[in-house]
């Protein structure tokens, strides 16, 4: 789960991590407001979104007075912000941050992220704030440097003390750069997060260290321990569809292509669609119902697909272990009743009540084609949709 | 031969009360799994299932003498569930249970730092030598015994597998699936030395997918050491960047994860890797110079 750049500050706030004094606002005059109470001579006004790229896509601007923040806000939120992350739509702003500005001396990067090979979180450091990071680590790794946190213990002070020295935090802000690091991986591991990352850390020429920006992505799997943070979810943000999806225990990702895919397993419905891209055709989506789905939620998964105006064609794929066919057949066979289906749909069944499930298909008199393997499914949905 | 677990192996149920405990372990009863007993906290001295309930894995251990246990203990709880089994002795632990936070996996894994216990999953199928033992979530009967050694991150992939290799004749010594989570028990290597070492292992068909490198590792070390023959697949070869597909582990981050990637890696050591998930089985045929 993702969050906007304002509320990740808070959280880093009540750890200790320093940022930057600043306010939230929605409106062109709560922006001048914001900027006459912040009473710094440079403040800066961010659009809140969650893709990256704000400041290429003029989301990030900086101004002088209460009237340029008011005029800066209206500007931002008058259009749909585009980035390299958002689509060619780009996505509408609704909420801004303020913030002081600062006399930054130097940019640094600091980001947290699970390391599988080590198991444990990895903090990584580099000189090159500001920049993308995933350029750093491709043209020049070297400038990378990792520690790896002790899930229990949390980052230990010689590790901070390390990445500070090796990334050139000069030595009278040492002190300043293991409180701000330790804080960082406390929040990390305090909140569940899956990434957390300060890019660019700034050092300022009063020898103050800021997060400049922050981001902070979580673990959805223990947002059971964290009604905070699911409190902070930005719906607005999210692909309807995935969310209805997620809501009915779905999983659900929206593609390009025009073949829609109802699969059981996350492996299978990856594979699904690398057949039907096999056969010459394009998957609509990525659809996991799950090993123990209800034909109520096959039903769901049916209607969302169903929904997708791209979609000409549907294949569904089924290798019945814990879900037995015969629940799939009745799912379809409900959703189509409910639903009217225009397009052509092909069913692959394998697996636990195999027979029974065809059956249940046959018996129903709607328009199914059915496939007898993967490939014979792929090739027959392909050649109804082209 | 087989690898793991076999018809002697002793298996105790985590979380034996519950729905999906329940029916698995009459699943597994039914399949001719050894079943001694089952463990959830607070009912002990039950039965279910025909067995006997203990409230810690210790207890259920000296009145058993199990030595394997499988977890279907709620994701909240699962983590522990596993340092306990290693705590009371239980030589393999196969861990079921999906939506474990990765947090609490770094956790398991500094715990069992050190430890003689052989985790698998979590989030996995788990594991079944067909016709003596099965312990997991998966269907027995598309099993048949045999010499192929099949392994996996991924549950209902791993059944298409092992469809498409009983169709075409091949059995299978022992299936794996080492599960979707990022940080798991169990790796591709792991499996891949215990199948080199069986003599009841002709060759093995490995299934990975995006995110990670486990596979890219993997592939290292068939080249230096693997004396069968291997044959591969990658799911995910259609999936964007960025997008967390279906697995927690599954996912594309920084540019690196790509099935091409993988692939590559795959037929710079010399395994065969299926272009389509249709030709699983003749995959391994080729690899087996059949």
């Amino acid at each position: 789960m993702k969050i906007h750049e304002y509320q990740a500050k808070q959280i880093l706030k009540e750890y200790g991590v320093a940022v930057p004094e600043g306010i939230v606002c929605s409106t062109s005059a709560e922006a001048k407001a914001a900027f006459e109470k912040l009473g710094s001579p440079v403040s800066v006004v961010k659009a809140q979104i969650h893709a990256g790229g704000r400041g290429k896509g003029g989301g990030v601007k900086l101004v002088k007075s209460g009237a340029e923040a008011a005029e800066a806000a209206t500007a931002i939120m008058s259009k749909n912000l585009i980035t390299h992350q958002t689509g060619p739509e780009g996505q509408p702003v609704k909420t801004l941050l303020v913030e002081k500005g600062s006399n930054i001396a130097d940019e640094l990067y600091i980001g947290i992220a699970m390391d599988r090979a080590v198991s444990r979180p990895v903090m990584m450091a580099s000189s090159e704030g500001g920049m993308d990071i995933e350029e750093v680590a491709a043209k020049t790794p070297e400038k990378i440097l990792k520690e790896a946190i002790d899930p229990e213990v949390g980052l230990r002070s010689y590790q901070a003390l390390r990445l500070a020295k090796g990334i050139g935090i000069p030595a009278p802000l040492h002190r300043k750069a293991i409180k701000f690091l330790q804080a960082l991986a406390k929040a990390f591991l305090a909140k569940d997060c899956s990434l957390a990352e300060i890019n660019p850390l700034v050092v300022t020429k009063e020898g103050d260290l800021f997060a400049l920006d922050a981001k902070m992505n979580f673990d959805s799997n223990a947002l059971f321990r964290h009604p905070e943070i699911v409190e902070m979810r930005d719906l607005g943000e999210e692909d309807p569809a995935e969310v209805e999806a997620s809501d009915a225990g779905l999983s659900y990702i929206n593609l390009d292509g025009n073949i829609g895919c109802l699969v059981n397993g996350a492996g299978l419905a990856m594979a699904t669609m690398d057949i039907i891209k096999h056969a010459g055709g394009e998957p609509a989506n990525f659809l996991d119902v799950g090993g123990g789905a209800t034909s109520d939620q096959v039903a769901h998964a049916f209607r969302i697909i169903l929904r997708d105006d791209k979609v000409k064609g549907i294949l569904v794929n089924i290798f019945g272990g814990i879900l037995r066919c015969t629940t799939l057949a009745e799912g379809i066979c409900k959703a189509v009743k409910e639903v009217h289906l225009n397009v052509p749909l092909v069913v692959r069944l394998e697996g636990t009540q195999v027979d029974e499930g065809r059956k249940i298909l046959e018996q129903s008199g709607l328009p199914i084609t059915t496939a007898t393997d993967m490939g014979d499914a792929a090739a027959k949905i392909v050649a109804a949709v082209s | 031969m087989s690898i793991l677990i076999d018809k002697n192996t002793k298996v105790l149920v985590q979380g034996i009360t519950g729905g999906t405990g329940k029916f698995h372990t009459e699943q597994m009863l039914a399949y001719g799994t050894k079943i001694v007993g089952g463990v959830t906290p607070g009912k002990g001295g039950q039965d279910c299932c025909g067995v006997p309930v203990f409230d810690t894995v210790a207890e259920a251990v000296e009145a058993t003498g199990a030595d394997a246990s499988v977890i279907y203990v709620p994701p909240p709880f699962a983590g522990e569930a596993i340092i306990e089994a290693n705590d009371a002795g239980i030589r393999i632990c196969i861990a079921i249970t999906e939506g474990i936070p990765v947090l609490d996996m770094a956790q398991v894994k500094k715990a069992l730092k050190g430890s003689r216990m052989r985790l698998v999953g979590p989030n996995c199928p788990g594991v079944i030598t067909p016709g003596e033992c099965k312990i997991g979530i998966m269907p027995g009967y598309i099993h048949t015994p045999g010499t192929i050694g099949v392994l996996s991150r991924s549950g209902t992939l791993t059944y298409e597998a092992v469809w498409q290799l009983s169709e075409l004749g091949y059995g299978q010594s022992t299936c794996v699936g080492i599960g979707g989570d990022p940080i798991n028990g169990t790796n591709f290597i792991d499996v891949l030395e215990m199948f080199n070492a069986d003599p009841g292992t002709e060759g093995v068909i490995m299934i990975g997918e995006i995110g990670g490198s486990a596979e890219e590792e993997a592939a290292e070390w068939i080249k230096a050491n693997m004396k069968k023959p291997v044959a591969g697949f990658i799911a995910g070869q259609t999936a964007p960047p960025g997008k967390r597909m279906g697995h927690a582990g599954a996912i594309i981050s920084g540019g690196s994860g790509k099935a091409c990637d993988k692939i590559a890696a795959l037929e710079k050591a010399g395994v065969p890797v299926a272009k389509s998930p249709a030709d699983l089985g003749k995959t391994m045929k080729l690899a087996l110079g059949h």
